[in-house]
């Protein structure tokens, strides 16, 4: 997991890897709320890119991250989801608080 | 292909969780199934051993038993624990319910099993323990 902050525009990228069930959650939780109290970030992006599985457990996670960066104003964004994930995402709605940034405008 | 069964008992720790998807996984190949076939399957187990760990119990110590069996095409995954079971099977199953949003649980495993596999079923009862039943052919028919 890689966070990177671009102070210009306040955005915190949060990069994932490797696996994201309740096994290694617990510590991808630890670490996004420790980056985003530190940052106060206007807007943060969760990059999926290097993600191999996820399981629902990666939902639950991001919910939880979500209403940290709502309590301080932000706001928050997906990138990079692959097929298996986005399918996840897709059933539980949650495109529609954390919406899937397009390709192109990367 | 002949028919095939496979055994797996492990503790119910959260790090047993990528083991128990992996090993089933590997079951599983023998029917040369597609990378998304086996990415459903992964998934599903995932969910399943999870919800042992996590509701079944508790975050306690326990037993998970994983039974797998191979019939032609056919995968059939069993899921057991010995926790506190559940209550209203027909409400836990319903997507995005949570006994447990504190937790950040989404509510959405038995969502996937379901979507993922092509028959899930649950049998538990109150204090006894949880059986999930999954089904799903692997490959084209020839
Ligand atoms: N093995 C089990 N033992 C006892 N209760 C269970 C078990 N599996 C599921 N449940 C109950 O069913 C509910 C729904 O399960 P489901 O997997 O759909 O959602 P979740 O585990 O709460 O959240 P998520 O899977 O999205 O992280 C759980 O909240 C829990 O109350
Ligand atoms: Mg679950």
């Amino acid at each position: 997991m890689i966070c990177e902050y671009t102070k210009d525009n306040r955005e915190l990228t949060i990069k994932f890897s490797g696996e994201i069930d309740h096994h290694t959650c617990d510590v991808i939780k630890v670490k996004s709320d420790y980056e985003i109290q530190k940052y106060m970030p206007k807007k943060v992006v969760f990059d999926f890119k290097d993600v191999k599985f996820m399981d629902s457990s990666g939902i639950g996670m991001l919910i939880g991250r979500y209403k940290q960066i709502l309590r301080i104003g932000g706001q928050a964004e997906m990138v990079h989801t692959s097929k298996d994930i986005k399918r996840i995402f897709e059933m539980s709605g949650i495109f529609k608080i954390i919406p899937l940034r397009e390709e192109a405008s990367l | 292909m002949s028919d095939n069964e496979m055994k797996l008992e492990i503790k119910s720790k959260s790090s047993n969780e990528a083991f128990a998807r992996v090993v089933v996984a590997a079951f599983a190949s023998q029917l040369d199934p597609t990378i998304e076939e086996l990415a459903d399957i992964k998934t599903a187990v995932s969910e399943a051993v999870t919800n042992c760990i996590i509701h079944g119990y508790d975050g306690k110590e326990g037993t998970i038993h994983i039974h797998c069996r191979l019939e032609g095409r056919e995968l059939e995954i069993e899921i057991i624990d010995y926790g506190k079971g559940i209550e209203n099977i027909e409400i836990a199953k319903q997507p995005l319910y949570t006994s447990k949003p504190d937790l950040d649980r989404s509510g959405m495993g038995f969502t996937i099993m379901e979507s993922f596999m092509d028959e899930m079923k649950v049998e538990s009862i109150v204090g006894v323990g949880t059986k999930i039943k999954m089904r799903k052919e692997i490959g084209e028919a020839v």
